[in-house]
């Protein structure tokens, strides 16, 4: 029987393993494609797109587009501003959305399932829609700075912050991660003495890494790739985040060579943190062992 | 000190009532099991105890504060939990220190009750692990110690037995009895094992549909069951039970049915008038086998145990009962055989399933 088993059992091992590999590509050529364009002047960049030579870095290579890319925009202002604000938000929102999240899951309050349903139907509200009315608010908000009591929130960094902080996405996820721990485990902390904080702080969070990490990547994408709000909320350079910055490529003749390298510059932070994020998920799920 | 006084104590969720009404005290220093089936309401209860659930009216005395609205952890009560619940991200030292730590105990008396703690429940070499890396036993030993530590004044045990196997079950059990000796402290001890209740309690509560059915002693519940449910739970195998005829006489009561020919008994008989339908209760190890005996019935299953042989037997009435008999018993599947028993072992019980008094 098992030299009947063994070849099927390789079948499907290489066919797993191809349906993989063609996964993996669908992902990766898009990536290959920016990086090695970037490194491609424009005319031959645009020569090789007919060609498997679009993906491989043949023909006259060179960082000429890099250069250029930084010339044309203050590139580390614009990174450096979309790296704070979405660092922010992201920190932020898990703290808050956590909290809430433990809130709805474990607490008893009046009018608990009326007011998650609200915040779990707000998942359905375009973005677009409510853009515009949340742009008339923010701008007749006062804010206490450095600078004393001002008023209006545009061309700040907070107001590409504190309307990001919450979300029903981010809430909910926490919620049914909280939901599925076993309730023995608060009931033993309140037991023992905690204070529903600290129930929070030193039972629930520690064994929330799974969530932890799947909410902070999402928010971080979502974040980092801002582009219809920061652009209405800020008109100056200073605050602008990299994806408003894009602009400063489009314009009477695009080089495209310079957006791809603008591109693979913009990227390198949102690896650098999945990659971070990613080893502390498989870490965490490792470490906890929540069975039993 | 710290007794425990329940003073009508209702819960309900809505409109289902879940226990309803209890009037219960225990002494400090106290062993006391509630069991009863599933969903009679004995965790609930315990619950409630632990201030984990709102007592919806009555009152529940600790010592002698009333507790009705005082938080979990200003009771003076420590709970082990039948899933354990141990802190996955913490060490053994930890979980048990975590009550400690959240009192801002200093560093070296914590750490020094955490090693008394270990070494009474003999795990000092766990200390570092996580409960992840625990078995069954050693992580219910993880518990106890964390209620330990605490020096609560009230132990709460919710099942917590019933996750490990028969054998580790047994050593828990002399554990658990030894550690009240110990500690000395009142301990309230959830279980639906009635094994577990006789041989761990000072004191049994029967509590079923949310009702308490009798309180005593372990012996008192088996020789002396108030009623018909009590009589059923508690022994093992279960009691049997037989309706049968009854008529006053001058000797006493006299008694027959289908299954049981003519019995004469010494009784008052002062609760039953002749020809009331009544159950009699016999416990399976009051069979004798005897050719004048009052039951015939026919052998359908033989269970040989080595000390004893448990013999199910098919009654000439046409109910079942089993018969707890000697080990060297030569009765075999298929025998038509005739049991006798002791008139004073015989239960009897009114039509409402009371014990009719003697």
């Amino acid at each position: 029987m098992a030299t009947v088993a063994e070849p099927n059992k390789n079948l499907k091992t290489g066919l797993k393993y191809l349906l993989l590999v063609l996964v993996a590509l669908v992902f990766l050529f898009p990536m290959v494609f920016m990086v090695v364009s970037s490194l491609k002047p424009d005319l031959q960049l645009l020569r090789d797109t007919s060609s498997i030579a679009a993906f491989l870095p043949v023909g006259d290579i060179s960082l000429d587009n890099y250069f250029a890319a930084f010339r044309r925009a203050p590139i580390g202002l614009f990174v450096f501003n979309s790296v704070f604000v979405t660092g922010l938000t992201v920190i932020g929102s898990l703290f808050l959305c956590s909290l809430a999240g433990f809130a709805f899951a474990f607490l008893e309050f009046r009018g608990k399932n009326l007011v998650l349903s609200i915040v779990i139907a707000t998942l359905i509200v375009p973005f677009e829609t409510i853009a515009v009315p949340m742009l008339m608010v923010v701008n007749t908000l006062p804010f206490v700075g450095p600078n004393g009591l001002q008023w209006g929130w545009l061309n700040t960094y907070h107001v590409q912050i504190v309307p990001f902080l919450a979300d029903a996405l981010t809430i909910f996820l926490f919620v049914q991660y909280f939901r599925d721990l076993p309730k023995e485990l608060i009931e033993a902390a309140r037991l023992d003495g905690a204070t529903w904080f600290q129930v929070y702080a030193m039972v629930i969070m520690p064994i929330a890494g799974p969530v932890i990490a799947t909410a902070a990547i999402l928010k971080f994408l979502a974040m980092y790739n801002q582009y219809l709000w920061p652009l209405m909320v800020t008109q100056s350079e200073q605050f602008r985040p990299v994806m408003v910055g894009l602009q400063y490529f489009f314009q009477l003749n695009t080089a495209w060579g310079e957006v791809m390298a603008y591109l693979s510059l913009i990227t390198l932070p949102v690896l650098a943190f999945y990659l971070f994020l990613q080893r502390a998920f498989i870490a965490s799920i490792a470490s906890t062992g929540i069975k039993g | 000190m710290a007794g425990l006084e329940f003073k009508g104590v209702h819960k309900s969720y809505g409109k289902v009532d879940v226990i309803k009404g209890v009037d219960l005290s225990i002494a400090h220093g106290e062993f006391v099991v509630f069991v009863g089936p599933s969903g009679c309401g004995k965790s609930t209860l315990l619950r409630m105890v632990a201030g984990l659930e709102d007592i919806t009216a009555g009152e529940l005395t600790i010592g002698e504060r009333v507790v009705n609205q005082v938080q979990p952890r200003d009771r003076g009560v420590a709970m082990v939990f039948q899933s354990y619940a141990l802190y996955p991200h913490m060490s053994v030292y930890d979980n048990v220190g975590f009550g400690l730590r959240l009192k801002k105990t200093p560093k070296d008396i914590r750490d020094q009750k955490i090693r008394e703690a270990a070494r009474i429940l003999q795990m000092e070499h766990l200390l570092d692990r996580k409960p992840a890396q625990l078995s069954g036993g050693q992580r219910q030993r993880v518990a106890i110690g964390r209620a330990i530590v605490r020096q609560p004044e009230v132990f709460l045990f919710d099942e917590p037995l019933s996750n490990l196997d028969a054998a580790l079950r047994m050593d828990m059990r002399m554990e658990i009895s030894k550690l009240h000796q110990e500690l000395g402290a009142t301990m309230i001890y959830v279980t639906h094992d009635q094994v577990e209740a006789m041989t761990l309690a000072d004191k049994i509560v029967v509590l079923n549909a949310g009702v308490v059915q009798q309180v005593g002693s372990p012996l008192e519940l088996y020789h002396h069951p108030e009623n018909l449910f009590v009589a059923g739970f508690i022994g093992s195998p279960k009691m049997n039970f037989l309706k049968v005829t009854a008529e006053k006489t001058d000797a006493g009561l006299t008694i027959a049915g289908a299954d049981l020919e003519e019995t004469t008994i010494a009784a008052s008989g002062s609760q039953v008038s002749t020809g009331d339908r009544i159950t009699l209760g016999l416990r399976p190890h009051d069979f004798i086998e005897s050719a004048d005996g009052r039951l015939r019935g026919v052998v359908e299953l033989v269970e040989r145990l080595g000390n004893e042989t448990i013999v199910n037997v098919r009654l000439a009435g046409g109910t079942q009962v089993i018969a707890a008999l000697d080990g060297d018993s030569h009765l075999e599947v298929g025998h038509e055989a005739r049991f006798g028993f002791a008139p004073e072992k015989l239960h009897l019980f009114d039509a409402d399933g009371q014990t009719i008094a003697r």
